[in-house]
């Protein structure tokens, strides 16, 4: 106990089923977050404030001004800066007693395995169904409990994976989705829009199942799914058990390395119709009467396009049905660059004879270097 | 003999209800008959199925008063 710092965590343990044993536990804990965004931050900061030992961040991006409403570790001077860094530097210096390790990498089968077995616990804050099920894949296999949680507009589940209940039984993401959606039939936060704090309650809701399972006080959700709904506080909670027609977990960690998990989730690679573009390239066409240049982000979204003439086609309407087009060379674009391959996709069905292209990237990271073409 | 269909994540708007009550299906098989029919689009929708709070693998036999949870995945985080 020689060093913690009993003053700060004192009204937690102040709790007699916490107690300076429960903050033991939790100051010598290894917690690993993956996904420093909308449930990230919320993840991280409350379990920085509680003093577990060590935390770990994943994540690739940086932070976006869309991101402010609900990633509430990041400032105004934080935009275009890796989240993980940021996350970790603002971590730290709230609380100096922890540390923070920051990574800043798209997550791989290979690293994920690196990177899970130094940790005690992972925390699944990621936002699409790739990720999903490759930390799903290697906590199972490495025997890791993992603390998921995901969002749909209002609505929350969260779970306790590979913690095994009184009897020894124990489940997995696959236990209850064994497959994986296609590509665009569920939203995300980008495309359907989230109240900040919905992420910040399920958020904390993984946090709180993180302290539990840590220290052993309350009932964690092993083997059951809760829902949570913000807008009316309803929750309905499943029992859980493992896939009786069964498992369809890699067999062993050579398998798991090998596995595809963007094919597995319908993520198609590069299309012959379909070609990811660079920003030079994009602005040569620019002004080029032969290509239609289409905007799939939803209404509403920020930046503003105006550099250039296009039209406005968000991913929603193009799932809906599938518009008339007369060009016979069509480029997209949309916040990231993820969007826009989707609709490429989803368009190249359509019209096969067709040439699409996608700019990398989106105009998030482009934005500030389109050739400016004066148009009506 | 009424069963209780509640709806989550994009079902919701999907079917445009939260929960719907349905009156002599004698087992899950029949619900989906009936909403498949009234709502094509379910079709291509992803969900799991629990029977009174228990994830279901295949066709359940239903009764009066029990509830059927359809729900799908979320992605977003």
């Amino acid at each position: 106990m020689d060093n913690i710092d009993t003053a700060r965590y004192q009204r937690q343990i102040l709790l007699k089923e916490l107690g300076t044993g429960g903050q033991c536990k939790l100051s010598t804990a290894k917690v690993l977050v993956i996904g420093a965004g909308g449930l990230g931050c919320p993840i991280l900061q409350y379990l920085a404030a509680a003093g577990i030992g060590t935390l770990g961040v994943v994540d690739h991006d940086v932070v976006e001004l869309s991101n402010l409403h609900r990633q509430i570790l990041y400032t105004m001077t934080d935009i275009g800066l890796p989240k993980a860094a940021c996350a970790a530097a603002r971590l730290q210096q709230f609380n100096p007693g922890i540390t923070v390790i920051p990574y800043q990498l798209q997550l791989s089968n290979q690293n994920a395995v690196a990177i899970i077995g130094k940790f005690d616990i992972v925390i699944d804050g990621s936002d699409n169904f790739p990720t999903r099920y490759m930390i799903n894949d290697a906590c199972a296999l490495l025997n890791k409990p993992l603390i998921y949680g995901a969002l749909s507009v209002s609505e929350g589940q969260v779970s306790v994976f590979n913690v095994p209940d009184s009897t020894g039984a124990k489940v997995n993401y696959r236990d209850v989705f064994p497959t994986a959606p296609k590509p665009g039939e569920v939203l995300n936060c980008a495309e359907a829009g989230v109240l900040g704090v919905l992420p910040g309650i399920i958020g904390t809701m993984q946090a709180a199942e993180a302290i539990k399972l840590i220290t052993g006080i309350g009932t964690p959700l092993i083997n059951r799914l809760l829902i949570y709904n913000l807008y009316t506080h309803h929750t309905y909670q499943i029992n859980l058990k493992a896939d009786q027609t069964g498992s369809s977990l890699p067999a062993d960690l050579p398998a798991f390395l090998s596995m595809d998990y963007n094919w597995f989730c319908g993520i198609k690679p590069a299309d012959e119709g379909l070609k990811e573009i660079s920003l030079t390239k994009f602005n040569t066409i620019l002004g080029d009467e032969r290509y239609t240049i289409i905007d799939v982000r939803e209404y509403g979204e920020l930046p503003e396009v105006t550099a250039f003439k296009h039209i406005s086609i968000p991913l929603s309407e193009l799932r809906e049905e599938i518009p008339l087009i007369d060009s016979d060379q069509v480029v997209l674009f949309c916040q990231s660059g993820i969007r826009s391959v989707i609709a490429g996709e989803l368009l190249l069905e359509s019209y096969p004879d067709k040439r699409f292209y996608t700019l990398k990237g989106g105009i998030i990271q482009n934005n500030d270097s389109f050739i400016y073409i004066n148009n009506p | 003999m009424k069963v209780q269909i509640l709806l989550f994540g994009q079902l919701t708007e999907l079917i445009g209800e939260t929960h719907l009550d349905l009156y002599d299906v004698a087992d899950t098989d029949a619900v989906f008959s009936y909403l498949l029919a009234k709502y094509p689009s379910l079709k291509h929708a992803d969900y799991q199925v629990a029977v009174d709070l228990e994830i279901i693998q295949g066709n359940t036999h239903l009764t009066t008063g029990m509830t059927v949870a359809l729900m799908p995945p979320f992605s977003g985080g």
